[in-house]
């Protein structure tokens, strides 16, 4: 089928060269880190995490999404995601593959990395973590290129196919669980140690990862021949309409929580968030505009008449993949790392090179993506056609 | 087959790219290098002492031998070696194996250099820190 | 030394073909005799021994941070520590000075004593006996050494993932942003201590170095008897006797990694 990813336009081609004109920009910045060190980035001794792990963490919820259609089709036999579920299986295999990149670089000696096969060491969740995310790459993989080659061949994907899918479903629960697991079991980090950290996760999981499903859909019945269907796209939106707001829930129960208990070292990371500490007051706007974007979001996408309009639909997609962006990716590292656990307060803001370097990865992943779903829609337009 | 003709120039491309290394050297390899020993591993070499293990076994296993030695004190907090003759060393890179080899360019680099390996032991571990 | 001989061996056979002595070495590793030809590791004799180490700080003999300069310069000297770092979100910091209200923020009484809201206070790594970075970390580069408590970090092997940082409720960790080499204070080098390179984390390590060679740590050493060093698990050392006289207390105790670092206030 691989063929099918070298037959295109001009357009397509433009977007392929575009997409490695921008890897190659990001890895010539990539060698400057890996000759300078971590220290051409915002980090510091106090925030020792930041961007790179914060988008890291945002698209392990992205590829956990794809499960919102995997499920509904294969354990309630809702046939009408039939179309769209190998959308969501590559949409998982492309995320799966910027984690790890962004995993890769943010290592202070990358080349060391096998290390951690090595010396394997269980009582990590960073162990935990590399496998679950390697597995679900892999059961993705397979299982997304096995049914769509029988779908192409007119015949039913292999017998043991079905349990991976099985598999695969609580597999995508796991990854964001064990994700989670790296922030909230730490002692003294109040921000992140509560109970309902992976819920969180995966909560703007489910809104984030089908949102942009959404919007690939939308894309998709624009400029190809195949189209995901009204319905299909209809029922994206209702997941994400519950689990935006589930999310926001979930957010109010930390706040409730932290200030009504009155304990400090869990209200001041909010505090710092949404009102500044100390006179340090960088995330306040990012923070109010990610609620914003979110309450924005549930008006759009739970109100019917606006979540069935579709150009509506897109915007409200829109604002919820930045709002849950903000919320899960600055605001979460940014959040638990300040004050430090001397009580200080050091802010972290990310410095271009290590932007760029985030951009690259995200070409990365948009190219495995332009690939895999240009194979897919194909195959689609051929049977079809 | 159409195809044939790209198949076969495709594997050729294929071929040549992947012996570039072997076609590219030919004809290019550097003597051998000669090690120059410092006077104390000279004097250790002339009086029959020797280095912690046989010349030979130095020669093919140095490295491991390191490996070794760094297990056994960062991890182990066992930093003694007591060789086959009872002979008791510090296993320190910098402190015993630099002391004796104070020539790092002329012992360590030369052959490193001739078999291309770049080990970034130094990038931490100071030569020769007692100076000649 | 027997145990440590066989350790020896047991690493050994990774390149024992390689050696040329793999059979020698199976079969004293069989015989279990006593074979004087063969080479083994063991401790040095005057190394100092401990089941965990520990330390107490008498923070009633310093009185201004220029007290605790004599400790901190020791420390920095001892181990490389690149002090021209100017950029403090990069600085290495293996013992440093703190305010009471960011050594002990959950200790800290609205209304303190003058003298201790304004004194400053020695911090270190804590050496616990439950280390939450040693749990964090991936590869063992950071362990929890068996012999004698040290949380200790394997350079060779930290890939710089820096989550045993995230996982430190005490801040006592730093990582190399950069080489290290070129800000260490080219009079102030101890040249028989390696340095680090960039990308790997680093922290206070007991001056297990020293502690190998019959020393006590550089900053006790430098203290002139306000820092004790000694043995918890032993009821007859100084450390021992000390905290039996004194109240003292313990960082963010209430976490539960049992720190081994105490403070007499």
């Amino acid at each position: 089928m691989l063929e099918l990813a070298f037959k295109g336009g001009k357009t397509y081609w433009g977007w392929i060269v575009a997409l490695l004109a921008i890897i190659g920009a990001a890895f010539g910045v990539y060698l400057w880190q890996l000759k300078f060190g971590l220290g051409i980035t915002g980090l510091s001794r106090d925030v020792s995490w930041g961007f790179y792990i914060a988008n890291f963490t945002y698209l392990v919820g992205v590829a956990a999404g794809g499960v919102m259609v995997v499920l509904p089709y294969y354990l309630h036999d809702y046939k009408a995601y039939g179309k769209v579920t190998i959308l969501g299986e590559f949409l998982a295999i492309a995320s799966i593959v910027m984690c790890l990149s962004f995993v890769i670089v943010d290592l202070g000696q990358p080349t060391r990395i096998f290390n951690t096969l090595l010396y394997p060491s269980p009582n990590s969740i960073l162990f935990f973590d590399i496998v679950v995310l390697q597995g679900y790459l892999f059961l993705n993989i397979i299982i997304g290129w096995n049914v769509l080659e029988a779908e192409r061949n007119n015949d039913h994907y292999q017998f043991w196919v079905k349990p991976l899918i099985y598999l695969s479903i609580p597999w995508a629960i796991s990854i964001h669980t064990v994700t989670a697991f790296l922030y909230c079991g730490l002692p003294g980090r109040g921000f992140w140690m509560t109970a309902i950290l992976a819920p969180r996760f995966l909560s703007s999981a489910f809104a984030a990862g089908p949102s942009l499903l959404i919007l690939l859909c939308l894309f998709i019945r624009h400029f190809t021949k195949f189209d995901p269907g009204r319905e299909q796209i209809q029922s994206l939106a209702k997941t994400v309409a519950y689990a935006i707001c589930i999310n926001v829930f979930f957010f109010l129960c930390e706040v409730f929580v932290a200030f009504y208990s009155n304990i400090p070292e869990h209200m001041d990371h909010i505090k710092y968030l949404f009102v500044g500490l100390h006179g340090h007051s960088l995330m306040v706007p990012w923070m109010w505009t990610s609620m914003i974007l979110m309450v924005v979001g549930i008006i759009l996408v739970v109100n019917p008449v606006t979540r069935k309009n579709e150009n509506i639909l897109v915007i409200a997609c829109i604002v919820i993949i930045f709002g849950t962006w903000i919320d899960k990716a600055l605001g979460m590292i940014a959040g638990g790392f300040v004050p430090n656990p001397l009580h200080q307060v050091n802010e972290y803001w990310p410095t271009g090179p290590e932007a760029m370097i985030s951009l690259g990865v995200y070409a990365v992943g948009a190219l495995v993506l332009t690939v895999l779903y240009k194979i897919a829609v194909s195959v689609k337009e051929e049977i079809r056609g | 087959m159409s195809d044939k003709k790209i198949i076969i120039a495709g594997l050729a491309i294929f071929f040549v790219l992947i012996t570039f290394p072997f076609w590219i050297n030919m004809g290019k390899a550097a003597n051998a290098p000669e090690l120059i020993l410092a006077p104390t591993a000279q004097a250790a070499m002339d009086s029959g002492e020797g280095c912690v293990l046989p010349l030979d076994e130095m020669r093919a296993n140095h490295m491991q031998i390191l490996d070794l030695w760094r297990h056994s004190v960062v991890r182990n907090a066992e930093r003694i070696y007591v060789g086959a003759d009872g002979k008791e060393y510090n296993m320190s890179l910098s402190n015993t194996c630099l002391d004796c080899h104070s020539n790092k360019a002329d012992f360590c680099d030369r052959c490193h250099n001739y078999a291309s390996v770049t080990p970034y032991c130094w990038d931490c571990h100071i030569d020769n820190p007692k100076g000649e | 030394m027997e145990s440590s001989r066989r350790r020896f061996l047991k690493l050994a056979g990774i390149s024992a073909v390689g050696l040329g002595t793999a059979p020698a070495l199976n079969a004293f590793a069989a015989s279990g005799g006593h074979d004087a030809a063969q080479p083994y590791v063991k401790k040095g004799a005057r190394a100092l021994r401990a089941k965990q180490w520990a330390m107490v700080i008498d923070t009633r003999r310093f009185h201004s941070a220029k007290d605790l300069e004599p400790m901190i310069e020791a420390c920095n000297k001892s181990h490389n520590i690149p002090t021209k770092i100017t950029n403090t979100d990069h600085e290495i910091k293996w013992i440093w000075e703190a305010e009471f209200h960011h050594a002990f923020p959950t200790k800290a009484s609205k209304f303190l004593s003058e003298e201790i809201e304004h004194k400053s206070f020695l911090v270190l790594c804590n050496h616990c006996e439950n280390p939450s970075c040693v749990r964090a970390c991936p590869t063992k580069a950071t362990f929890k050494r068996e012999s004698d408590g040290i949380v200790l970090m394997d350079f060779h092997r930290c890939i710089g993932c820096r989550f045993c940082m995230a996982a430190c409720p005490f801040g006592a960790r730093s990582f190399n942003f950069r080489d290290p080499r070129d800000f260490i204070p080219e009079d102030d080098k101890n040249l028989e201590f390696p340095t680090r390179m960039k990308g790997v984390v680093e922290k206070c390590n007991f001056c297990a170095e020293r502690l190998a060679v019959g020393k006590e740590p550089a900053c006790v050493e430098a203290s002139d008897g306000a820092i004790i060093f000694g043995d918890l698990y032993d009821p007859h050392s100084h450390v021992r006797e000390v905290l039996k006289e004194n109240y003292t207390i313990r960082r963010k105790q209430q976490l539960g990694t049992e720190p081994s670092v105490y403070y007499i206030v």
